[in-house]
């Protein structure tokens, strides 16, 4: 469905109308495709692995690193994180409740054999590609995403389209990194972390663990022992990185933690734009992801980071599901710098997870855009924080909560004014929407202010999908689910437009899907 | 033909369920405009959500077709594909939502339950267009989100524009003069009056007259303790606007 052909009173409109008629079209198809099926990423891969040793030592350590082929100093700082680790304890203010993890269960290191990497798509398990292709991520775009020769064609056609790089993380390793080459003339370095340590040890060695220290809590300690793969992002001075970058996270392998470890850096004057996605299959014991993300954006440097996240939430009994504990930050180090995270958390049966702005520099922006829907039994406690030490340094956030069935959703978000920051502003917006009267609904807002010139402003609403809204809309023609659909989009509207295009449709199917069964 | 027959329905549930239509039986044929009127309390709200399928309402007994099919046992949505509109006395606020974007995910809905091909944008809005011209509304308008912050007279006329867009086959209007000045109650009769048709029927729900100066009845009903106890022509609306309902109320008993 295109839209523009008629609908050209303004332009601005017409973007709005654009979004909301791909929207649109999404959701039908969306709808039909998932009939038999609520969470269509839940397939395993079969392909043969090659493990770590299961549970946790000073060893695993060591393996993962020897497996990398680290050099001496990366393999020290996991090795102090991990000790530091044994003398920390699990952190338990967070509004969720689960068993006790048994951290000797797990797998830290899992990765498709011989996958050190390949050089290009023949070599690529046909297993993994399909499994890329059986979500979303088509063969014939990977053969141009990985720049293989013959390609070319191919090429010119995916040029029409907005391009999207990919990195694409199957368990434990990066599989594949597209468009390279191309970035590379641009000079913006894109590959995964695993490879930058060789090829940019400097630049890593330089930013690594500066924005999350090794000894921040306790996941990103255990993630600093023992992460495996991830994205590294550096743009140089001025480059406004040509394509949306992105990276495609998959757990597969039973029984197995995933670790990832991001880092960007958006040099001075450089603007980068970041997606992330995430799937697992469906499985019936519960799987560990601890992640860090750490971003730097220099003088007037821009990162956009959007996550569009669906790990498997488990059963409708909360059997399974993805535990998802997450560190994400961005230090917004150069004046004038910017740092927006826009986040769709749909899945995990546990998610934990604040993605926050140091807002360091002066004048520097830190924006946080959040849908979190919760559904069946799953606990998200999730929020932001910005951290105000510039001058004039402002920050935005805008929260959108929606529970259904049996779960909890706690926003939890701290704004943070320092001594130091003259004339700082931050607006938040905290909005809940309850469907049914099972679920629970929670705002957690942390004020700190050391200035009397800040200018601070909060905004919290709970409501309940009305019963008036439904009939409304049911008696224009609307069935019941698509009616659900339409209600929630109109309620997460302001953060669905902050997402990049192509992940607003993605966002717009997934919140369908989440809440399907969620009325009558 | 909407054709009521013997009709009961209570609101609410098991002990605290009463019985607010009590054996109502009415017919409007196919091209006719009728109206009801009645005291407050009266039943005509409920009536016009009976018909519809709202939940909290339950039919206890008696029928209701519309062209000879059964629709009380039909999902909301269902009745609406059947050419069933509300013109709600409350509309409903949908933060977020366009006024296009609604309609016309409301018309693809409808047409495709009715297996009929989508309308396309272009069509869409030229036809829009020309029912926000007849209706005096400001085309800006429909790009905000479903009668958020919209004045009572707009919300209403808003009702009608949604009305002109879908085509019902029939159309029950709620109360659709209340919070209307004169200006706005006659743009909004013209743009009901435009939608009268040879193959349309509908019931013109109110408690004055007023409206009825505009949108001219072949028939009037008035509806007291959950039934029709007099039926007229448009002179009743008259002698009820003189002698209010007393009268008839006391002919009835």
């Amino acid at each position: 469905m295109d839209c523009c052909g008629g609908m050209d009173e303004h332009d601005e409109t017409c973007t709005e109308v654009k979004v909301k008629e791909g929207i649109d079209a999404g959701t039908v198809a969306a709808a039909k495709r998932l009939e038999s099926e609520n969470y269509s990423a839940g397939f395993v891969t079969d392909i043969e692995m090659e493990f770590a040793p299961k549970g946790l030592s000073e060893s695993t350590v060591r393996f993962i690193s020897a497996k990398k082929g680290e050099p001496e100093w990366l393999l020290e700082w996991r090795l102090d994180a991990y000790r530091r680790w044994l003398t920390m304890e699990e952190p338990v203010w967070a509004r969720v409740n689960y068993p006790k993890i048994d951290y000797q269960a797990f797998y830290y290191y899992a990765a498709p054999k011989n996958a050190a990497k390949y050089k290009s798509i023949d070599e690529v398990p046909k297993e993994i590609l399909d499994t890329y292709a059986k979500l979303g991520i088509p063969l014939r775009e990977a053969e141009v995403l990985l720049g293989v020769e013959g390609a070319a064609e191919t090429a010119a056609t995916a040029r029409e389209k907005p391009r999207i790089a990919v990195d694409a993380v199957f368990d434990s390793v990066s599989v594949a990194t597209t468009f390279r080459e191309e970035l590379k003339k641009a000079g913006v370095i894109f590959m995964s972390i695993s490879e930058a340590v060789h090829e940019y040890p400097d630049l890593v060695r330089k930013y690594l663990g500066t924005v999350v220290p090794a000894t921040d809590n306790y996941f990103a300690t255990l993630n600093t022992a023992v992460f495996s793969d991830g994205t590294f992002v550096y743009v140089p001075k001025g480059v406004r990185c040509p394509m949306e970058l992105s990276t495609y996270f998959r757990m597969n392998a039973e029984s197995t933690g995933q670790f990832e470890r991001t880092l960007i850096i958006a040099d001075e004057g450089a603007y980068v734009s970041y997606l992330e996605g995430c799937t697992a299959p469906m499985r019936d014991e519960n799987q560990l992801h601890a992640a860090v993300v750490e971003l730097v954006a220099l003088d007037d440097a821009e990162i956009k980071y959007s996550t569009v996240q669906n790990w498997w939430p488990g059963d409708e009994d909360g059997k399974g599901g993805i535990y998802n504990f997450v560190t994400k930050r961005g230090d917004c180090r150069g004046a004038r710098s910017k740092i927006s995270w826009t986040q769709v958390e749909t899945g995990s049966a546990i998610t934990w997870k604040y993605p926050s702005c140091v807002l360091r520099g002066d004048d520097s922006v830190g924006e946080f855009y959040s849908i979190a829907v919760t559904n069946g039994r799953q606990q998200a406690d999730t929020g932001t924080k910005m951290i105000h030490l510039g001058k004039r340094t402002k920050s935005r956030i805008i929260s959108k909560g929606i529970s259904a069935g049996k779960s909890d959703n706690t926003y939890r978000g701290l704004v943070s004014i320092h001594k130091k920051a003259e004339g700082a502003r931050n607006f938040t917006q905290c909005d809940s929407l309850l469907i049914g009267d099972k679920c629970g609904a929670h705002t957690v807002p942390y004020i700190e202010n050391r200035r009397a010139d800040a200018q601070l402003e909060h905004e919290a609403t709970t409501t309940k999908l009305s019963e008036d809204q439904l009939f409304y809309v049911r008696q224009r023609g609307i069935g019941e689910e698509q009616a659900v659909a339409l209600l929630v989009n109109g309620f997460v509207r302001d953060v669905l437009q902050e997402l990049p295009m192509e992940f607003a449709v993605e966002a717009q199917k997934l919140l369908e899907v989440s809440l399907e069964g969620s009325v009558g | 033909m909407l054709k009521i027959e013997n009709l009961t329905a209570t609101v609410g549930e098991g002990e605290d369920a009463k019985t607010i239509l009590n054996g109502l039986s009415l017919a409007v044929p196919t091209g006719e405009v009728h109206a009801i009127m009645g005291p407050n309390g009266a039943g005509k709200s409920t009536l016009s959500y009976v018909l519809t399928g709202r939940e909290g309402y339950a039919v206890t007994g008696g029928s209701a077709t519309l062209n000879g099919a059964d629709i009380l046992a039909l999902e909301p949505e269902a009745r609406a594909a059947a050419g069933l509109f509300l013109s709600f006395q409350y509309p409903v606020e949908i933060p977020g939502v366009p006024v296009m974007t609604f309609v016309r995910t409301a018309m693809n809905a409808q047409r495709k339950a009715r297996g009929e091909t989508e309308i396309s944008a272009p069509d869409f809005i030229k036809k829009s267009r020309e029912i926000a011209k007849v209706l005096s509304l400001d085309p800006e308008m429909l790009k905000r989100p479903v009668n958020v912050g919209f004045s009572g007279g707009e919300k209403k006329r808003l009702e009608i524009y949604q009305m002109m867009m879908l085509e019902p086959r029939f159309m029950v209007l709620d109360e659709t003069d209340s919070g209307l000045d004169i200006d706005a109650l006659r743009t909004v009769a013209e743009g009901v009056n435009a939608l009268r048709a040879p193959d349309r029927g509908m019931l013109v729900i109110t408690h004055y007259q007023r409206l009825l100066d505009y949108i001219k009845p072949d028939k009037v009903h008035v509806l007291a303790k959950g039934r029709i106890i007099k039926t007229g022509g448009p002179e009743l609306a008259h002698r009820l606007e003189a002698e209010g309902y007393d009268g008839v109320l006391a002919e009835a008993v």
